[in-house]
């Protein structure tokens, strides 16, 4: 398969090492010239210098030939963009965007884009594995930002049970992303009420992890 | 008539500021709050901070009620997805979209944006004052 990657973040990076692994055909296209210097180095001539949402650009990448063309910059719209150029100019297979703004995923379908991926389903995806019995699980630690997902397990003793949202003292750094309720999952906002048996996804500043331990659960 | 200008440079500005004085009910959206600026005086529409792209900043903008939608911020892709969620999501009647890219610009034009392409503009004029008759030539340039 010939795999065109446009955003050479984090994302980007990870993405190219493991389809090149895979023996897939890869193109990296990164706008950055001193991070196209220092991955050229790592992976060969699989790095191409541009900006993915120009034809020109994906003119010589061979867009028109691409099976799948992969945009996860750290920005919605030039992922957008990327992904339209390569269907409308270069009827591009398979266009699959990196959806940083959850909320941009039905527009991004309605607009085009086949595939979008976006933290919300992946969270929800890691919700959906067996998670072990524990009221306070880490999920993830997301390293650059210094930030942690964490799940927790509502019981009747919980200082939040039957609380609404707005109600609660979270600490500064803490956000509640989402409410697994049984099958439900639910994206609360001040007026949702958190009810005993709720899983609770929160984000988190890592400082922030163990307050926020001891307002949810009973240890 | 209700417009929503996105992206308060030169330009969003300056439109902004003779929609107002003509009495249109005019709001401007900028990431930047210093942008507010460039605004006249006079100028007695909203200004929201905020990105263009996301809906609720559009929608707190009034985007519902809008008659025209006004994309000119410096960035290409930008422009081109506010404009998209203006009228496929919100069905703004006129849609304007400044794209900077030829390439681009004809691309969605195709795709049926109001699109303004300052890169071809200002080419067709300076080469009407160099070569004169600026029907001399086409100044699109198959690039791909």
């Amino acid at each position: 398969m010939y795999i065109i990657v446009v955003g050479g973040g984090k994302v980007g990076y990870y993405l190219t090492k493991t389809l090149l692994n895979e023996g897939h055909e890869v193109l990296l296209i990164e706008r950055d010239p001193d991070k196209v210097a220092v991955y050229a180095e790592r992976f060969g001539s699989v790095i191409l210098h541009g900006d993915g949402a120009e034809a020109a650009t994906l003119a010589v990448a061979g867009a028109a030939r691409a099976d799948v063309i992969i945009a996860v910059t750290g920005e919605d719209e030039d992922n957008l963009v990327v992904c339209q150029m390569a269907k409308q100019k270069f009827h591009t297979k398979r266009t699959i965007a990196r959806v940083n703004n959850p909320k941009n995923e039905q527009l991004f379908r309605l607009l085009g884009v086949d595939v979008t991926v976006s933290q919300t389903n992946h969270i929800l995806h890691l919700i959906e594995q067996a998670i072990p019995e524990r009221p306070f699980i880490h999920l993830l630690s997301l390293r650059h930002a210094d930030l942690a997902i964490i799940e927790a397990t509502i019981s009747e003793k919980s200082p939040v049970a039957n609380q609404a949202i707005e109600d609660i003292e979270l600490p500064v750094a803490c956000v509640i992303a989402a409410i697994a309720r049984g099958p439900e999952m639910i994206v609360p906002n001040g007026e949702t009420v958190i009810a005993p048996g709720d899983e609770i996804i929160a984000v988190t500043h890592r400082d922030q992890e163990d307050e926020l331990r001891r307002l949810l659960v009973v240890e | 008539m209700n417009v929503i200008i996105v992206g308060c440079g030169r330009v969003g500005a300056r439109v902004a500021s003779i929609l107002s004085h003509n009495g249109h009910d005019v709001t401007v959206i900028d990431t930047n709050p210093a942008a507010f600026r460039r605004l006249a005086k006079e100028y007695r529409g909203d200004t929201i901070i905020g990105t263009g792209i996301d809906e609720d900043v559009l929608r707190s903008a009034g985007i519902a009620q809008a008659d025209a939608f006004v994309a000119v911020t410096n960035g290409d892709n930008r422009n081109i997805m506010a404009s998209q969620v203006a009228r496929n999501i919100f069905d703004v009647p006129e849609v304007v979209c400044r794209i900077y890219d030829p390439v681009r610009e004809d691309t969605y034009r195709r795709l049926g944006l109001s699109t303004v392409c300052p890169t071809t503009t200002m080419s067709a004029i300076i080469l009407d004052h160099v070569i004169g008759g600026g029907d001399s030539m086409n100044p699109r340039t198959e690039e791909s």
